[in-house]
Order: C-alpha cells, then structure tokens, then sequence
C-alpha cells in the first residue's frame, strides 16, 4: 500500500489554517471565532504529525499532545470570559465589544 | 566599597572612598535636616565630617607605612568609557596623597571648629541659620572635592577636584555677596569671587591645554601609564608643551606671577575660608600637581627651570609688597602668595620633598597665623561694638549702619593689642616665628630645605638661591613690621583699648595649629629625614639633603637682622595714630610701589581689562548696535525688506512659507488622528492588521 | 530528572510551588486581610531572585537541552522577578481601592512571572510555546479581573481572542520549522540550516510566523493593535505589568530564538525587522500625539519603545554585532521597565476610584499641589523621551551606537526622528503639570509612593554610572 505524501498533509493543513483564519476575520460571534482559532491550531497539530511521521521523529507528536493541553486551558479560560461578556451584553457579538478605540 | 577587602587584608585601603563619602554625607545632612537644627548642631555635623575624614586619612597613613608605602589604587566605579579613552574613578594612596590627605582634613578639621565660633561673631551673621548652614555645606564641599582633586589617579578625576574647589573658592569668596568686610550693603565681594573665578579659568585653560596634549600624544590620562609612555619615548617638545601648559595651571591655582592677582582679593570672603583655601590647602593644588607630574618635569630641564624662576620671583615680588600693605589680611595674603613661590621654586628644581615639606608646615603656621588674624578682627569687632552700644544694649544690630566706617583689619587703628588678648597674641607670634623661619619652628626647618637645595643646585638653577634669600629676609621683616605695629606700642584708637579675648572654640584650634607650628618641622629633621623616606616610595630619585651650617646660618642671622631692622622702625618708636609709615621716607617712591602692589592690578587693567571692556563695548555699541543694528539693519535691510516683505507677505509667507511649516505640524496631527482612527475598536479589524502584516513578511520572505 | 535538571530550573520550580501553594494559603485568609498574600507573593518573588541570583554566572543545560541556565537568562530573570515585585507595590493599594482585591490576583502574577521566566530559559520551541502561553493565559484574566467593568472586561477578550489567534501562527510557524530541519531544539534546528538539509522556504516561512507571535507580545507593528484598548481597559495595575513584564518576555525569547536557533537566516530576516522596527516607531509615537487618556498615550508610547529595541536587531545580521545588540536591547528593557513602572504609579496614584483622573489634563497643577510627584514625573517623562540626566538617553546612546555601526543609518534616522515627535507629547505632560491651573486630586500610599520615588532615583543615579550596568548587562551573553 502506498502510503499518502507528506505534501498533501502540508497541502490539507495550509487550507484548513487559512480557513481558521478566515474565520477569524468574517465571523462576529465570538464562539465561532474561537472555534476558528481552535480550527487554526488544529491545523498545525495536523502538520506536526504529519512531519513527525515523515521524519520519523517523535517530538512533533509530543508537541501535539502539549499544543492540546494548552489549548484545553485556553479553552477555560476563553469560555469564562466568554460567559462574562455575556452576562453583561446580553450579546457575543465582537463587533459590539467597541468601547475602547482611538 | 571594598569592605570586605579591608577584613582580609587587615589594612584599611579600602576605605578610602570615605574620604569623599563622609564630608558628602555631612554636606547632604546639612543640607536637608540643616533647617531645623541649631548652630552648633550644624557646626558639629560639618566639623564631625571632617574629622572622620581625617581618620580615614590616618588609618590609611598607618596601612601605608604597615605596607611599607607601596602604592594602592582602589578601583570604585567604570567612569567614562568611550573609544579610545577608559577611565574609572580609582583611588590613588600613595605617601604623596596621604600627605596632602592628612594635611587637608586635619586642618580642615580644626578650621570647620574654629567657623563654628567664628561664623557666630561675624559682624554679616544676623542669627541667619540658613547661611550658617550654606557655609558649612560649602566646607564640607570644598573638602569632598579637595580629597578627589588629591586621591585621584588619573588627570582628568584630579580635574575634576580641581574645578571642585575653584567653585567652592568662587562660593566662598563671595560667601557675604551682599555685605563688604565692613557690614555695608555692597557687591565687592562677589566681584573679587569673579576676579578668582576669571583668574582661574585662564589657568584652568592651560591645564585643560595639558590634558589635551596628554591624551593626544599618550593615549592615556592615568598617572602611570602616561608616565611610563612618557619615559619610554621622551619627545622633549612634546614634554615641554604639556608641562608649560601644566604651568599655566600651576600659575593660576598656586597664585604665581602673573596671575597670583586674584588671591589678595580673595581674602574677602570669611576668614576661615582665606584660611582653609586661600592658604593651607587649594592654592597648594598647583604644588601639588607639578610634584605628582614630577616623572614629566624630570625630563626637562628647561621647563623646571622656568618653574623655579617662577616661583622665585613670585616670592620676592610677593614679599616687597606685602611690605606696604596695612590691612591685616592682605599682609599675610601677599605672604601668602610669596610663600607658595618658595613651594613652586622647590618643586622646580626637583627638590619635591622640600616642597611638600613647607607646603605642610605653611598649611599649619599660616592656618593658625590666619585664624588668629580673624580671631584680632572679631576682637576689634567686639571692642567696636562695646564702645557704640556702652553696656548691655546689645540688641540694636541695625545701628552699625550708620555709624562712621570703621575698618577692624586695618593695622593702623590696632596698637599694643598683647594686653587686650593675651591668649591670640602667643599663638600669634608662634605663627610669626615659624613663618619668618626662626630655630626651632617648622618654617625653619622646611624653609631652610628649601634654601639648601636652591644652593646646593645654583649651577642649574642660577639665580634662584639669591631670590629666594632676599624673600627670606623681607619675610622675617614684614612679619615683624605686623608685630610690632599690632601688639606692642599704643593702642592708637579707643577701639584697641576694648578689644576682647575670643571664646575657646576658636582659640583651642588655635593651640592645636600653633603646637604644630612649633613642632611641625619634626617630619623631616635633619638627621631623621622622616618626610623624605616616606615620599622616596612615591617619587623617584629623591635624597635626604645634608644639613649645612652655612645655609641655615645665614638665614637665620638675615632673619634676625630682618626683625632687628623691623624693631628699630616700628617697635622702638611706636607708630603713632595718623602717622605715615616710617618706611615711606627711606625709600620713597620704592614704597609706594610697594604699597599700591606695584600697580600690577592697575596694569592689568590698562592692559588687559580696560581694552577688552572698549573691544566688547566697541563690538556691542558701535559695531552690533550702532553699525549692525542701527545702520545695517534700520537702512539697509528694514529699507529694502520693506518692499520686498510687501510682495513677500502675502503671496510668499502666508502662502508657502507658513504654509509648510503650519502643513508639517498638521500632518503629524492628521497623521496621528488617521492612526487613532483606524484603532477602531473592532477585533476582526485588529485580527486583519495581524493577517496582513504576517502576509506581507510571507510574501517579501518568499518572493525575494 | 536529575540534578542538573533540578538545579537548571530550580527558581521556576519554587516560585511555581509558591504560587501553587499561595493559591491554597489564600483561601484561609480573611477577605478583609488579602494584604498578607502580597506581602507573601512578594515574598516568594524575593526568595525566587535570591536563588536566581545566587546562580549568576553558571552554564546548566537541563531536561535534554530543552532548557539552559545561563548568564542571558540570570540577567533576564532577574529583571522579570524586579518587575513582579514592582507589579505587587503598585497594585496592593491600588486593587483595594478599586474593589478587586482577590487573592487570585497576587498567584496570577506569579504564575505569569513562571512563564515569562521559562521563556527567557527555553532552548527548544517547544518550550517557547508552553512559556509563551503560561504567561500569557494568566495576562488574559488578569486584564478582566475587574469583570464589573466593561472596559475590563472588553480589554481582556480583545486580548485573550487576539492572543490565541497569534498563538496559532506561533504553533504553525514552528511546525514548518520542524517539518523543515525535523527537530524543535534551538542547536539542531541552527546545525541543520547551516548545513542546508533545511528547505530554506520552509524555514523563513516558519520563522516568520515565529516572528508574528513575538512582534504581537511586544506589540510591534502591524500587530501592535490590541495594545492601547487592552492597556487602557486593563487595571493599570495589570497595565503597568503588562508593559514591562510582558515587553522583557517578548524581546528575551525573541533574541533566544533568532540569535541560536536562526542565526543563519539573519541576514533574510534584518530587513523585516528594520522596516517593522521602522514603522512601529512611526506609528507609536504619532499616534500618541492625538491621545488625550494618558494609559492610552503610554500604551502608544510603548509601542514606540519596542520600535526602538526593534532596532537593535536590525543589527542581527552582523554576527560580529550580536553580542552589542543584545547587550543594548537588554539595557534599554532595564531603562523601560524602571521608567515606565514609576510612570504608571504615578499614574495610579492620580487615578479615581470610578475610574476618573485619566486624561492628561487632570495632571494639570501637579506641580503645585504635589512638588515631588511632579518631579518624578518630569524624570520620567525625560527618560522616556530620551534626556539627560536620565536611563532612557543612555539606553538609547547604546542602541542608536549599535545600529548605526550595523550601518543602518535610515533607522537610525527615522529612531531620532521620531524621538523629536516623541518629545511633543511626553513634554506636554510636563507643560500641563507645571503651567496649567488645576486641582488634582492624587491618592498617597506610602507603596505607590517608594515606586515612584525609587524609580525616579534609580532613572537618574544609574543614568550616572551606566557602565557598570551596562557591564552587567554585556555580561549577560547566551550560550
């Protein structure tokens, strides 16, 4: 069996950062832009594996699982504030959090 | 600070940065806590700072010579370290340094306590405690700077302590800017600080032209290492320029001919500073600079010659006019000056041991013969106000104004002073006899090194010996001429008669100096030659001279003679009230000069000020004002701008010229509310900022 | 893990179990009482530069060269642990005052010092990742701690969305990087680029969206934009940590990393960082000009102080010049941060409970009402603009010196003159304390005022010996 080119993980993780990113941009709910970002550093785990495999190294897979953790504590940590801004808003629409500017 | 070093080793080198902390910490506590204290809690404070000053100085003497005098430099902190030029502050002990440490704080202490008592009776001192307290600050400053100025170890730090005390000379002087000597609303002695200040900047100039020279053609400004180039590559022009520059410096500091000038007028600031700097420590700076340079003089002849000369001639001409002077002061402001000629004549020759033996004995005999001189001015004072005020009614201070001016340092209203102030007039003639060089005071002892040398070296240095012998004995003469005129005879006005005794705490100091007036010449008997072996590890090649019977005999019979001439003239026949001086018909219009300070100051001014005043009047009025301004500008230019500024006005300024200027302000403003406003609050517009700029690196990254 | 290992990391473990622990201590200390976890904090911050300190001059590689102990990280850590102790005097009055006063406060701080002291130690990305996010996560809530107010809270989600968003070009700029020279540590991704293994577009891609993730911590340009709304919305408190603490996190990772794990594509990087440098000077401080809100104009005004250590690596790609630049970088972070902490207690001490007593103008008639406070501020505002006698000139000096010997005069140009337009608005400051009329109000506590009054004498004594800190600072070279 032949086995799937490293280039077309590289390929498949550059389309869903870019579309991580995007989301970012275009998205006004603040959940969803987080889950862009999620989607963001998912992409990265995506091409960390992938060159691990390739490499034949196992640090990238290591750094997979820290990247996971980290992002589960960002994960508190965003969603708590998340719940705060809404208490007081009645709204997570980012583009209404605009007090501060100039 | 290296006090751990000072555990180790058990010697005390490294605390020699105290030397600056302490007077520092005493002028900063002064400073901030002065207001609310006492008088004598901030005579105390200064006075106590410089006395731990002085044991620092002693503790280090004693790890000196525990070390057997080998040098020390403690490093305290990188200073400037730009190319070329490294420079830290390092401290330098060495058997020269501590010398001048200890003579600077230990008479510096003992004049901080004299000021207590003295700065109180100063006619000026209206119960002022905030200038009490600038007074002191200004001491404890001039001793923090003197101790830089002598424990530096490069040209540049011992600079520094150098512009140091010229500045607290210049505060000093005009310390009463306000009030003259006499209690009279008057500016002169804040111009005699001037006069110092101006003096001192033309030879500050030359030592700067030195340093310049140094750096350039050594690379270097610490001691050693310009030394060591200097013996290594000896380029006589080179050597002579920076020594002779150094020169300039020495001429303006030490108060040599020609430009001692500002040293007479200095005697108006208080007379615990005219002691301290203008004739125990700063103006021996330039002595000791020549001395620390020796390396340097030793290699050219020709320039240590010049030196001596110099100093010799310093000294006589010195001497002749401090002959015709009245005024108690400016006597021994001018033997002041003739002295220091006899240092900068020593250390011109080589004779550096000599030198910086009578610069010791000088700072404690002319210390002492300075304060007590203050100390008959407050006793005329005391006397003065006794008569004005009759008893009791001491309250009314403001009556002195009005009152017909009485000058108390004016010799000639002085008179058998010896019964209204026994105590003054002992330490007095302690003074007098050290400096007119009898057996067994100091100044015998050093003085007569001094003459030794300028013997023994005649060949090479010709002329010097004869010069510096007539100084001698017009020495001992104008001394007795003061003598006699204020001690003995009649009290020639009622305000000699009431003179007063001054209090202990200024008298004691007093014995103190005088006891090493009497004894002082001990450091370097002959025979023992202390002085001398302790400097042999600091400077090359110096000996003990032997002692000639020969020299000291014939400066001491032409001292007795000197005063035997004094007594036949004034103490046989006392001076009388209004009396012209006895001298006057001798010698004429010889006395005149010698009176009227041989017209040097008015030479000067002939010379020098006076055209420099009609050069600066002639470039302000006619040339700036007149010409520039008046005919330059009014017709030529406002003329012709008138017409051009019509067509300019309007369509030029306003519309390009002020436009561009007005244009390149709003820009930044525009510019700057353009940028606020794209801060426009929203995040996804921020996250587009950050995607943006992270394409553009990808893309300049990528496709270059 | 053995004791190497243990004594490589050894600060950032106590300080970790002290902030661990303080977490649980607090919850037995009376509301009324939250003063003795600072002074705790404060004390575990002491006890932690001790040991820092005590390990100046050692070279310990620890954790399989993950992490390193060296002159660089002693030099940086010890300035982080400064800050911290600065970041609790400012804020123990101050948190009180404004009725935030937790417990958490004091444990986020250190658990934000842990992070940023990691980062100045890590050798391999990995490492810089987790540092980067240990520091910031505790950042995020801290600049919400005050979640009654919507600017707080508003400043801390702008920062935390923000943050993770540059988090995720971090996290896939070092997977190229390690797809490109398979392996994640400084030395061997260094080796395999010098080698030419490395797929060099591979590598510069990486490297630069390493680059995004640090220019967003310092806030340079274009991804300086959260920094004025995050520090005018943050506590000042957090705001004056945020400024220094963060600022010296940044930069230090930032030299580790382009010094030892990319020092062969300098010369390709030099360029964008001159002209990000460039711009976030230009930007900084003719923004600030317009700002009114005086944390406004000191978020601006730091922003255009990371333009000017930008600067300094411009001169990266010289290697002769690496040590000079790093040296020059560092001592202008000692400059800043003893600068800008006494400028923000300042700032504290004439801030309102409700929030008042921001603008600029409220400063009017300080210099009347409160003599030294005003002096203090006129240091500081020298220091910031660059005028002697104070830190910021020599800070300065040595920067401008090391980017003008790396023969990049435009910016040094552009730094001077950007200089000169920094001077309009921080002598403004002056002008208003000491022309204008006015009644300010300010808030005396004697913390505040030994932070302000230490600064102020630190930013003029030091700027009186420079060398020999800048010897300490020249000291402080990576290994």
């Amino acid at each position: 069996m032949n086995a799937v080119p490293v280039n077309y993980y590289i390929i498949l993780s550059a389309i869903l950062f870019t579309i991580g990113a995007l989301g970012v941009l275009i998205r006004r709910n603040a959940l969803v832009i987080f889950m862009s970002i999620e989607l963001m550093l998912n992409a990265a785990n995506l091409a960390l594996v992938a060159f691990s495999s390739a490499n034949a190294q196992l640090d990238g897979q290591i750094f997979v699982f820290f990247i996971m953790t980290v992002a589960a504590a960002e994960v508190a940590v965003g969603l708590a504030l998340i719940v705060a801004v809404f208490r007081t808003k009645k709204s997570i629409d980012v583009d209404q959090i605009n007090v501060l500017k100039g | 600070m290296n006090l751990s070093e000072t555990v180790n080793t058990g010697y005390f080198f490294g605390l020699v940065p105290l030397l600056v902390f302490f007077p520092i910490a005493g002028m900063l506590f002064n400073m901030i806590f002065g207001g609310k204290m006492s008088e004598k809690a901030i005579g105390t404070v200064a006075s106590a700072a410089s006395g731990l000053t002085f044991v620092v100085a002693v503790l280090l003497a004693y790890s000196l010579s525990a070390t057997h005098g080998e040098l020390h430099q403690v490093f305290l902190a990188e200073w400037i370290h730009i190319g070329e030029l490294q420079l830290d502050w390092t401290f330098r002990v060495d058997t020269l340094s501590v010398v001048m440490m200890l003579v600077v704080s230990g008479v510096g202490t003992l004049i901080h306590i004299y000021a207590i008592g003295y700065m109180h009776e100063d006619v000026r001192f209206k119960d002022d405690v905030r200038r009490f307290r600038r007074f002191f600050v200004f001491l404890n400053l001039f001793i923090a700077m003197m101790m830089i100025l002598v424990s530096g170890d490069s040209y540049l730090m011992l600079f520094v302590g150098w512009e140091g005390v010229g500045l607290c000379s210049f505060l000093l002087i005009g310390f009463w800017y306000d009030f003259n000597i006499l209690g009279q609303k008057s500016t002169e002695n804040a111009e005699a600080g001037k006069k110092a200040f101006i003096a001192n900047r033309v030879g500050d100039f030359g030592f700067l032209l030195a340093m310049f020279t140094t750096f350039w053609h050594f690379g270097s400004l610490q001691f050693d290492a310009v030394f060591e180039s200097a013996s290594h590559h000896p380029d006589p022009v080179v050597i002579s320029a920076i020594t002779l520059f150094m020169l300039i410096g020495v001429t303006g500091k030490s108060a040599q001919v020609p430009l001692y000038v500002w040293l007479p007028d200095a005697m108006a600031g208080p007379t615990p500073v005219s002691a301290l700097i203008h004739a125990a420590t700063m103006v021996t700076a330039g002595v000791y600079l020549v001395v620390r340079s020796a390396p340097l003089y030793n290699l050219v002849h020709s320039t240590s010659y010049i030196v001596a000369m110099i100093g010799a001639v310093t000294a006589l001409f010195a001497a002749t006019i401090a002959v015709g002077q009245y005024d108690i002061k400016k006597v021994l402001a001018y033997s002041t000056i003739s002295q220091l000629g006899f240092m900068v004549a020593a250390v011109g020759m080589g004779a550096y041991v000599a030198g910086i033996f009578h610069l010791a004995t000088h700072a404690f005999f002319k210390a002492l013969l300075f304060l007590s001189a203050g100390s008959i001015i407050l006793g005329m004072e005391r006397g003065h106000h006794h008569l004005a005020h009759g008893h009791g009614d001491h309250d009314d201070a403001d009556a002195h104004h009005d009152e017909e001016v009485f000058d108390p340092g004016d010799m000639r209203n002085m008179g058998n002073l010896r019964k209204q102030m026994p105590v003054t007039f002992w330490l007095y003639m302690a003074g007098t006899l050290a400096l007119a060089g009898i057996f067994p005071f100091a100044g015998f002892w050093s003085k007569d090194e001094i003459l030794l040398d300028a013997k023994l070296h005649a060949e090479h240095y010709p002329g010097v010996y004869w010069l510096l012998a007539a100084a001698a004995f017009l020495t001992a003469f104008y001394m007795g001429r003061q003598i006699w005129m204020v001690f003995f005879g009649k009290e020639r006005t009622e305000v000699a008669k009431h003179a007063q005794e001054s209090p202990p705490v200024m008298t004691v100091p007093l014995m103190v100096l005088a006891f090493l007036a009497v004894f002082g010449g001990a450091l370097n008997l002959p025979g023992s030659h202390a002085l001398t072996h302790w400097l042999e590890h600091t400077i090359e090649g110096v000996h003990a001279g032997e002692f000639d019977f020969m020299v000291a005999g014939v400066s001491t019979v032409l001292a007795l003679i000197a005063i035997g001439i004094s007594w036949l003239l004034y103490g046989k026949n006392p001076l009388k009230a209004g009396q012209i001086d006895p001298l006057k018909k001798p010698l004429g219009f010889v006395f005149t000069g010698m009176e009227n300070k041989w017209f040097v100051d008015e030479g000067y001014g002939a010379v020098i000020i006076r055209p420099f005043e009609k050069l600066a009047k002639f470039l302000s009025i006619d040339l700036d004002w007149n010409f520039w301004h008046d005919w330059f500008h009014n017709e030529v230019v406002y003329a012709g701008f008138q017409g051009l500024a019509k067509f300019l006005a309007d369509p030029v300024d306003m519309g390009i010229i002020n436009a561009i200027a007005d244009w390149l302000a709003e820009i930044t403003k525009r510019s700057s509310e353009k940028l606020s406003s794209l801060q426009n609050g929203f995040v996804r517009s921020y996250a587009l900022s950050v995607l943006v700029g992270v394409v553009m690196i990808l893309g300049y990254l990528l496709l270059k | 893990m053995n004791q190497a290992d243990f004594y490589s990391l050894l600060p950032i473990i106590v300080l970790t179990t002290w902030s661990a622990l303080l977490l649980i201590v607090d919850l037995f200390i009376d509301d009324k009482k939250k003063g003795i976890t600072a002074v705790l904090a404060a004390a575990g911050l002491a006890l932690t530069m001790g040991l820092t300190l005590s390990q100046t001059g050692q070279t310990v590689i620890g954790f399989n060269g993950m992490v390193i102990l060296d002159g660089f990280s002693t030099f940086v850590n010890t300035l982080l642990l400064f800050s911290g102790l600065m970041a609790i005097s400012v804020a123990y009055g101050y948190i009180k005052r404004r009725g935030i006063e937790r417990g958490e406060y004091y444990s986020l701080i250190l658990f934000s010092i842990v992070g940023m002291m990691l980062m100045a130690q890590a050798r391999d990305l990995i490492v810089v990742f987790i540092a980067l996010e240990m520091l910031s996560i505790p950042l995020y809530v801290l600049a919400a701690i005050d979640n009654s107010n919507a600017k707080s809270e508003e400043a801390g989600i702008k920062y935390f969305l923000l943050g993770a968003f540059s988090g995720g070009f971090v996290v896939y700029g070092v997977a190229l990087v390690f797809g490109a020279t398979g392996s994640t540590a400084f030395a061997e991704i260094a080796a395999s680029i010098a080698t030419g293994n490395a797929e060099t577009l591979l590598v510069l891609a990486g490297a630069a969206l390493i680059l995004v993730g640090f220019g967003f911590k310092v806030g340079a340009v274009p991804f300086q934009m959260w920094t004025p709304d995050v520090y005018e919305g943050a506590p000042t408190s957090v705001t004056a940590f945020m400024a220094a603490g963060a600022k010296i996190a940044g930069f230090s990772a930032l030299m580790r990393v382009f010094a030892t794990a990319f020092p062969d594509i300098a010369v390709d990087i030099a360029p964008v960082l001159a002209v990000i440098a460039a711009l976030t000077m230009i930007v900084g401080n003719v923004a600030a000009i317009a700002q009114k809100n005086i944390k406004r104009m000191l978020a601006y005004s730091s922003i255009a102080h990371a333009g000017y250590i930008l600067m300094a690596f411009a001169a990266f790609a010289n290697p002769a010049l690496r040590d000079d630049a790093i040296s020059a970088g560092i001592f202008y972070l000692v400059a800043y941060a003893i600068t800008s902490f006494g400028t923000w207690a300042i700032v504290i001490s004439l801030e309102k409970e409700d929030g008042k007593g921001l603008a600029i103008e409220d400063y009017a008639g300080l210099g009347r009402t409160k003599p030294l406070m005003a002096a203090a501020m006129t240091i500081f505002m020298l220091s910031l603009t660059g005028i002697p006698p104070t830190l910021g000139l020599i800070g300065k000096l040595y920067l401008f010196r090391v980017v003008v010997e790396a023969q990049f005069m435009w910016l040094a140009l552009i730094g001077i003159l950007t200089s000169l337009i920094s001077a309009y608005y921080y002598l403004r400051v002056i002008v208003i304390m000491y022309m204008k009329e006015g009644e300010p109000e300010t808030v005396s506590e004697s913390w505040l005022t030994f932070t302000w009054g230490a600064m102020a004498v630190l930013t003029v004594v030091l700027s009186l010996i420079p060398a020999s800190l800048f010897a300490w600072a020249s000291g402080a070279l990576m290994k």
